[in-house]
């Protein structure tokens, strides 16, 4: 079994400010999570959630620092950056007519060069990706034409291939039924604990983000209203004060859960 | 689950060990066929040249550097046929039919759209302003060997595709949508003033309508050599774009997280096509739908992976306009068709039944 050469990296942003157009998205944001932790961020919708993990990735423009392990990723070149952290949108666009072990092989782009075809090298850490999210006997199969858990699989498997250390993942289960959503996080989880790497994930579903994330941050407004261990965050007070909504926090066997009241 | 293709999905799926096999295949057909059709648009004419004499006079001129004779070759008539009129007509015919079909796979590519042509950003309007400024203005001018229409083509086209790629990125960065609008803007302006001279030049509507429509018949080899670098240059950024653009398939923002950098990808693959499809418009005018049918077959035949989509295509397009350059001298011999009337004729009904077929499978 390949593992990723590193193990995960510590993530650390300081004064993250984004915009769209001309509205502040983010005001000053700063997040912190160690090396093969799992964090978890949380907040209403439009709290700028998706923007954080956009800005962190370096394809939203934005002042303020990132550092992975310490280096600031804003002067590294994308090839670089690209072998560190791995990402994986909420809405995945899934090229059509290409097969699965093709779309996943795209995950390898950053360590070969850009017109050279893939090496031995390449094939040996797609085979073994797809092998460990069990996606052998789809490879062959058009990626458009999996279902929604396979498909996120098979997103997994390209963020994979890419041996980052740390998994920026936007809403891994907004598509998926419960069920499948617990198999991806379940995933997420071991492919963690395995290689040590970093997960940072958007998840809104609270108890889901309290039961699988270590740690969590909840965005308000595009700053951060709270932080810490799930049950430090998931409280009836900051979710009627920030979500304007009535719930009861219980606590279940894997910590908080989340239920909403009428 | 097995491992089958499942019905739907139409080609055997490229990647999959049978993909491969027949990726080469594919591969192997075209080169063939593009061989084939090569010598029947050299033999077919109104003096046939058959193909064994034609190889035999071709081996003999290559080999006479070297004091061998080969025998069988045509004769001197025929040979001045071969040299002079058919052999640097297919060969225009094949480097034009490449340059637009591999010109078309790119823009799909680039724009993520199937209907993305090869015209689709001002390159074609901008070459008919310039060819009919020309030809209304300037008739019979020539700069050195080469007439002044092709240049004035080529000019109209880069200045159409350099105004829709200036207007697209200071309307809104290299977003594709508004690079496509932008395109279109541009393109209506300039076949605006395009009408209008022509309209006020009623006399040479004939020659500027010959021209739009496309012909290769007064090709000769300083045509070939005019063009044939630029073809040459953006053909080969083109397909070793290709590999690149599979990356930009899956969007901007995970095409960044993988190492690369959309918009400078798609400028540079944006005015590689353009140069080449400039080129083509230029000592060919405007040929129809070849950009648009060639790459959907071979995405039929192959899959969506541009890096196996853009060679074929070259080959295939090629071919494509070879075969039906043949048409145009046949159906109505001793007259010719315009050649983008026949590949309109012949590639909308074939590129209709393509999409019946494929509906059908669904």
């Amino acid at each position: 079994m390949t593992r990723s050469p590193a193990a995960g990296a510590a993530v650390e942003v300081v004064g993250l400010r984004a915009a769209h157009g001309r509205t502040q998205v983010l005001h000053g944001v700063r997040v912190r999570v160690e090396a093969g932790g799992w964090l978890g961020i949380i907040g209403p919708n439009g709290a700028g959630k998706s923007t954080l993990l956009r800005s962190l990735l370096g394809v939203h423009p934005h002042q303020g620092e990132v550092r992975v392990d310490g280096v600031p990723t804003s002067g590294m070149p994308r090839r670089q950056r690209a072998r560190l952290l791995a990402y994986a949108p909420q809405l995945p666009v899934l090229p059509e007519g290409v097969t699965t072990r093709d779309y996943v092989a795209l995950g390898r782009t950053p360590h070969r060069p850009l017109l050279a075809a893939p090496r031995a090298v390449d094939r040996v850490v797609v085979a073994d990706v797809m092998g460990r999210l069990g996606l052998d006997a789809l490879a062959d199969r058009p990626v458009l034409t999996l279902s929604g858990g396979e498909q996120q699989r098979a997103v997994l498997a390209r963020a994979l291939a890419q041996q980052p250390r740390v998994l920026l993942l936007d809403e891994p289960t907004a598509a998926l039924d419960l069920g499948h959503a617990q198999q991806v996080l379940d995933l997420v989880d071991r492919l963690r604990r395995q290689d040590g790497l970093t997960v940072i994930s958007t998840l809104h579903d609270l108890t889901l983000a309290g039961q699988y994330a270590d740690r969590l941050t909840l965005l308000s407004e595009g700053r951060v209203a709270a932080e810490g261990s799930p049950a430090e965050v998931l409280t009836a007070a900051t979710l009627a004060a920030h979500y304007g909504a009535r719930a009861q926090v219980v606590t279940g066997p894997d910590g908080p859960a989340v239920l909403p009241m009428r | 689950m097995t491992a089958t293709a499942s019905p739907r999905t139409g080609p055997a799926p490229a990647g999959s060990v049978r993909g491969h096999r027949r990726a080469r295949l594919v591969t192997a057909g075209s080169l063939l066929s593009l061989v084939l059709v090569v010598l029947a648009g050299i033999w077919v004419g109104a003096l046939p040249l058959p193909p064994g004499a034609v190889v035999a006079t071709l081996l003999d001129r290559l080999l006479a550097p070297f004091d061998l004779d080969v025998a069988g070759g045509l004769e001197p008539t025929g040979e001045a046929v071969l040299l002079q009129l058919r052999l640097p007509r297919v060969v225009m015919a094949v480097l034009v039919g490449a340059a637009l079909a591999v010109s078309g796979a790119a823009y799909q590519g680039v724009f993520r759209n199937p209907l993305a042509d090869p015209y689709l950003l001002g390159a074609a309007a901008g070459a008919g302003l310039g060819a009919t400024l020309v030809i209304a203005y300037a008739p019979a001018q020539s700069l050195g060997p080469v007439g002044l229409v092709p240049l004035a083509a080529f000019a109209g086209a880069l200045l159409g595709v350099g105004c829709a790629v200036l207007l697209g990125s200071a309307a809104g960065g290299s977003h594709s949508p508004t690079l496509l609008l932008a395109g279109v803007a541009v393109a209506a302006f300039l076949s605006a003033a395009q009408t209008l001279v022509q309209q006020n030049n009623t006399d040479d509507l004939r020659e500027i309508y010959g021209w739009l429509l496309g012909q290769l018949g007064r090709s000769t080899w300083d045509d070939v050599l005019l063009v044939l670098p630029y073809l040459g240059v953006s053909c080969l950024v083109l397909v070793l774009c290709a590999r690149a653009l599979d990356v930009l398939a899956v969007g901007d923002d995970e095409a960044s997280s993988l190492g690369v950098h959309p918009q400078r990808l798609r400028l540079l693959v944006v005015l590689a096509a353009s140069m080449a499809t400039a080129s083509a418009v230029a000592v060919s005018g405007l040929i129809a739908f070849v950009g648009l049918v060639v790459p959907h077959i071979v995405r039929r035949l192959l899959g969506g992976s541009h890096a196996r989509v853009l060679p074929v295509s070259l080959v295939v397009g090629g071919a494509f306009l070879v075969l039906a350059d043949l048409v145009a001298r046949v159906v109505l011999a001793p007259a010719e068709l315009p050649i983008g009337v026949v590949t309109a004729f012949v590639g909308a009904p074939f590129f209709a039944v393509l999409l019946w077929r494929g509906a059908r499978h669904r």
